[in-house]
């Protein structure tokens, strides 16, 4: 059998490490919600569901949980989505484009700060499921 | 909804709100007779016949966010403003089955859209439920399955960035026959 060199061992270890990606729904450091009432989805929310997961693909990022959930009851500010970074409250952003999303994202996923122009408020909200 | 790809993912949105764990999309194709026949079939926790009676009523939901369900009652629009049909089938414990069909030579048929993304949207917000999708043209047949996805996946999650090229290039499959 051939040797592993350390490239290869690194190659290993990164993959091993990237398939137990979400494995635990606690293993991520921020998880976005993105609202998919049919409300949401008539306003655009597909397409913000698409933005964000191309800022992750960009980005080459693992351990952000991107998912969807019903109707919050806001229906006239859709599309939303939820923020929340492990460990702070979540934030639900509002009136959502993909250019929004792109400020979110860099602003509030990556760095922590909240978006105060688009952000509706701090705290859960109860939805269908 | 701007299009069929949006009515797909409200439908199957509420088959997972129903709790369903497998979710079948047929789309059907018939160039003979001019339609296009939609079907969306989950395992979720069904509806009992009062509740079926009024699930096509825009002023009649389930939810507690709101009062009114426009889901059904838009698609059935979508389907009988073409000259087509709706119907519904739905039993406590056994699921729900959806069926709209369309006639495609009508002025007011919507157009497809983007199926993909509508599948990508349902497998990222919901990785733990089978998803499938039939799509048929006259004798043509393509099945896009999570589960073939998931074999080939080997131990990359299905919500998993690394796993969307794979996911994609099965769905494109499927939707060109």
């Amino acid at each position: 059998m051939p040797k592993l060199t350390i490239e290869e061992l690194e190659k290993l270890r990164e993959r091993a490490k990237k398939a137990t990606f979400l494995r635990e729904t606690t293993d991520y450091r921020a998880k976005i919600t993105v609202h998919m009432g049919t409300c949401g989805i008539a306003a655009g929310a597909r397409e913000i569901m698409n933005a964000f997961l191309q800022e992750l693909q960009a980005r080459d990022i693992t351990d952000v949980l991107l998912t969807n959930s019903g109707c919050a009851g806001l229906c006239s500010r859709e599309p939303m989505a939820t923020i929340e970074i492990k460990g702070q409250a979540p934030v639900k952003y509002v009136d959502l484009t993909p250019e929004k999303v792109k400020q979110i994202f860099e602003k509030h996923v990556l760095g922590g700060e909240i978006v105060q122009d688009y952000a509706l408020g701090i705290g859960s909200e109860k939805t269908d499921y | 909804m701007e299009d069929l790809s949006l009515h797909i993912l409200d439908v199957a949105e509420n088959s997972l709100a129903a709790k369903a764990t497998r979710v079948i999309i047929r789309l059907e194709e018939d160039t003979q007779a001019k339609t296009l026949r939609l079907v969306i079939e989950d395992n979720g926790q069904g509806m009992d016949k009062e509740t079926l009676k009024r699930a096509v009523d825009p002023f009649f939901t389930t939810k507690q966010t709101r009062r009114v369900g426009l889901g059904l009652s838009l698609l059935a629009q979508a389907a009988h403003a073409t000259g087509g049909q709706f119907s519904l089938e739905s039993k406590p414990g056994w699921g729900t089955k959806v069926t709209a069909t369309f006639k495609t030579d009508h002025w007011d048929l919507k157009p497809l859209g983007d199926i993909s993304q509508t599948l990508l949207t349902l497998i990222l917000g919901h990785p733990e439920v089978e998803l499938i999708f039939i799509h048929r043209r006259d004798n043509q047949e393509a099945i896009f399955s999570t589960e073939k996805v998931k074999a080939e996946l080997n131990g990359w999650l299905l919500n998993s960035p690394q796993a969307i090229p794979l996911i994609m290039d099965h769905i494109n499959k499927a939707m060109n026959l």
